[in-house]
């Protein structure tokens, strides 16, 4: 047998049941392509004859989940074709956040992963409680203190840093060396080297959620009508988390540049930037789990369905914890609704790499790849 | 639920585009509508499911057509499609109306957008739906049932009770339920009997077991029938339908367009006994293509096969099923299992007439055969390079061209000539007044579209009166 059709074979024989389904759905839309104006997965799809591993990857990551596609499919199930884009691409994405994951032990964790993101959230957010029980006199943790530095008297500005530093730090590092290892194996470098105008567009892709706007008229949030909703409240959360992370750079800035300690004045910018942004995730948060609850089952992979709730459900506790902490930060809950607040901090932090947060990820860089080809297909 | 005590003003019987324009316009215009879908929901709208664009009359570029296309290049494009089997006066009125249609169609909520791509080159003539036909359907429903028509899906017509071109009554299967259903008006807008096959048979003999129909399966032409039988005056060549050749694979029903094949010109096609029979680069392929579901009909056991080699492999749109690839002509018959000397023998003798000249795909270029029968007149390569392709092929049935006799106001014509009383019909079921041969692409959503419309006024006024 030839090597490459050796290398065919095996790589058929070592896929998942997810990826060739997927094959067996582009096969029949690229003979199709009626879809073609909601969104860049179906140019991409024409682009190609045939859908190795990569390419399936790619296109995958490329999907946003509008599921316009499937209620405009003449083939989707009860079809025989059975034709379900949204669900299976969800399933080839969602081990693809398994594939490139670092450490590779790790990968596991996608296993099951609404169990593992709320045991990590549980032990995470208990521990750093205990922690602050067991260290701190009741005096100091049950006591009310005002005035700058406020917060350093039940955790220490040097043990938020370190903790923070390493766990952020850490999901960082873990999801660099996940997308390098996602671009080498699914044949990005193919579509040539990154240049400045790709890199504008898939920015403005990512940021403006292009893909979620079916066409003009957005995506079959519920069931077959098109509305923005889901589009809007991923706006919330997202921009919502870039305002607490914006919080949070002023604050390191007034700490370390002017020597200023939190808390902060209800009026300053750390705080405002907070609060908009705790107010913007919480409703995106919990607008997403309410359009979870709601939408169509069909056209939905369930199996990871636990994962994303547990997400959501996570970044509306940390933004809400946030919020009733700068709320009663002049009472004597302060103490524990502080360790509450910056454990389930540290939790998301720990699990960056390891939940639905990394599509994030994946899914710019699917874009990226996806403005390279584009460029290059024009010529 | 059904409620059997009421009568309606308009009864529509169909669930595709034109009994949706039929249902939306007769309730705009105030009458009370119920609408009967053969189908389930999941399978809801007849043959437009599958279709994707209307060609449309347009006087300058829009948002979503380039340049201009006039009533009268529309005109001379359907004359010679149709050979001239078409009613001039309502043709040039479904023409001229298609400009008025489009945009009425999208404040029922369709969203068009720009011609696709690989689609024979429509961006001119032909306005898409943003989705496909699912998509439009799906729009048109939603309104449907937020402006009150009350539908109904699993909901079958079987009879209608007419007297001297006056509908009395339909009786329908329900959800499973035999109903009796009243209302002033009826619109047919149930489409043709391409999915009846014992009634295909009763013209194409046996060899109708072996036709695939590319759209819906409920398509049995129940209605077409009882109103025949009522004593409506028909259009349209009984016997003639509406053929491509598409994969052989495909499913019995239903395979809609992503089952069609274009690489006919760019390789030959044989039959079962491994043996070419027709000239496969006579003209460019949307001309073309039409014919090739009658000729394939025509060879023993309804299949034949088309081959290409690698040269060719990408100068058409991938089918929905795996190309059956050999390294050798040998090893390709033994997979189509055909008798592998022949298939070499008929190889050979293409190969071997093929004269060099200018390829060129897109137009008729100067690669021809010499001294075989049947010649190949453009694209005329040899089957030389490795891998070697085929797909089986076989005829698939988009429509059927008998219809019952319409007026320009969509009201049905009685066999005595006069009109009926309050019958009106529109789509595919009166389509043969208009395309009597041939077909123009997204001319049958024209007419659905604006017979549609008009039949929905003209039985809303009716039942008024």
């Amino acid at each position: 047998m030839p090597d490459d059709l050796r290398r065919i074979v095996e790589q058929a024989a070592a896929e998942s049941e997810a990826l060739r389904e997927a094959r067996r759905n582009f096969e029949i839309c690229n003979a199709c392509r009626y879809c073609e104006g909601y969104c860049a997965v179906f140019p991409a799809m024409g682009l190609r004859r045939e859908f190795d591993k990569g390419d399936l990857t790619h296109l995958a990551n490329l999907c946003h989940g509008c599921k316009g596609c499937y209620y405009a499919c003449q083939y989707a199930p009860p079809h025989p074709f059975a034709v379900n884009l949204p669900k299976v691409l969800a399933e080839v994405r969602a081990e693809s956040y398994a594939e490139h994951a670092w450490p590779q032990p790790l990968a596991r964790l996608f296993e099951r992963n609404g169990t593992v993101v709320a045991l990590v959230t549980a032990l995470v957010t208990a521990a750093l409680m205990l922690g602050v029980k067991l260290f701190s006199s009741p005096e100091v943790l049950y006591g009310v203190h005002t005035g700058e530095g406020a917060f350093y008297r039940v955790i220490s500005h040097g043990m938020m840093v370190l903790l923070g530093g390493a766990t952020f730090g850490f999901g960082i590092l873990a999801m660099v060396v996940g997308g390098l290892r996602y671009w080498r194996a699914t044949g990005a470098a193919r579509a040539g080297r990154i240049t400045p105008l790709p890199v504008a567009k898939a920015a403005h892709d990512a940021f403006t959620l292009k893909n979620l706007d079916g066409g003009g008229h957005g995506c079959n949030d519920r069931d077959g009508d098109f509305t923005q909703v889901k589009r809007r409240l991923h706006h919330a959360l997202f921009y919502g988390f870039l305002l607490c992370f914006a919080a949070t750079s002023t604050g390191t800035l007034y700490h370390y540049g002017f020597g200023w300690q939190a808390p902060y004045g209800y009026l300053s910018l750390p705080s405002l930037l907070g609060t908009s942004g705790g107010v913007l995730m919480c409703i995106g948060a919990g607008g997403l789990m309410w359009l979870k609850i709601v939408q169509d089952p069909e056209p939905v992979a369930r199996r990871l369905m636990g994962g994303e709730y547990a997400l959501l459900i996570l970044l509306f506790l940390v933004a809400s914890s946030g919020l009733v902490l700068t709320a009663f930060r002049g009472t004597s809950a302060m103490g524990m609704l502080l360790a509450f607040h910056i454990g389930l901090v540290l939790a998301l932090f720990v699990l960056l790499p390891y939940s639905k947060f990394v599509h994030g990820l994946y899914r710019s860089l699917a874009l990226l790849r996806n403005a390279m080809e584009t460029r290059r297909a024009r010529g | 639920m059904f409620d059997a005590s009421r009568q309606f003003d308009v009864l529509v019987i169909g669930g595709g585009n034109a009994a949706l324009c039929a249902a939306i316009s007769a309730r705009q215009a105030g009458a009370s509508v119920i609408l009967l879908e053969s189908a389930p929901k999941a399978f809801r709208g007849g043959n437009s499911r599958h279709t994707r664009n209307l060609r449309t009359m347009h006087e300058g570029p829009t948002d979503i057509l380039t340049e201009a296309y006039l009533e009268d290049e529309y005109w001379d494009d359907l004359l010679r499609v149709t050979g001239g089997r078409t009613d001039e006066k309502l043709a040039r009125m479904v023409i001229r109306e298609t400009s008025r249609v489009v945009p009425w169609l999208a404040k029922q909520g369709v969203v068009f957008q720009p011609s696709l791509t690989g689609t024979l080159s429509l961006s001119r003539t032909n306005a898409f739906f943003l989705g496909g036909g699912k998509a439009l359907l799906n729009a048109l429903y939603r309104t449907a049932e937020r402006a009150g028509v009350e539908i109904h899906y699993d909901a079958e017509v079987h009879r209608l009770r007419i007297e001297d071109g006056m509908f009395t009554g339909a009786e329908a299967t329900i959800g499973g339920f035999s109903e009796t259903v009243r209302a002033r008006t009826v619109v047919a807008a149930s489409g043709g009997f391409q999915a009846n096959i014992e009634w295909l048979k009763e013209y194409w003999g046996e060899a109708a077991g072996n036709f695939l129909i590319r759209g819906t399966p409920y398509a049995q032409g129940r209605v077409l029938r009882t109103l025949l039988d009522g004593g409506c005056a028909s259009v349209g060549d009984p016997t003639q339908c509406h053929a491509v050749a598409i994969d052989g694979r495909a499913p019995r029903f239903d395979g809609g367009l992503a089952t069609r094949l274009d690489c006919i010109p760019f390789g030959i096609v044989v039959n079962r006994e491994a043996k070419r029979f027709y000239d496969e680069g006579e003209d460019v392929w949307p001309k073309r293509y039409a014919i090739w579901g009658r000729l394939v009909a025509q060879q023993p056991g309804q299949i034949a096969y088309a081959i290409v080699d690698r040269k060719a492999e990408e100068l058409f749109l991938p089918s929905v099923y795996p190309p059956i690839r050999a390294e050798s002509i040998a090893e390709l018959a033994q997979k189509l299992e055909l008798d592998t000397a022949t298939l070499e023998q008929t190889v050979r003798d293409f190969n071997a007439a093929c004269r060099p000249g200018p390829f060129d795909p897109q137009t008729l270029d100067g690669s021809r055969t010499e001294g075989l029968e049947p010649p190949k007149t453009h694209w005329a390569r040899p089957l030389d390079t490795p891998r070697f392709t085929a797909f089986p092929l076989r005829p698939g049935i988009t429509f059927t061209y008998l219809g019952v006799k319409v007026d320009e106001t969509a009201r049905i014509q009685m066999q005595d000539g006069k009109p009926a009383a309050n019958l009106f019909a529109a789509g595919e079921i009166m389509s043969g007044s208009i395309l009597g041969k041939g077909y123009l692409a997204g001319f049958g959503m024209a007419i659905g579209s604006v017979f549609g419309t008009i039949a929905g006024r003209s039985a809303a006024r009716t039942a008024r009166n």
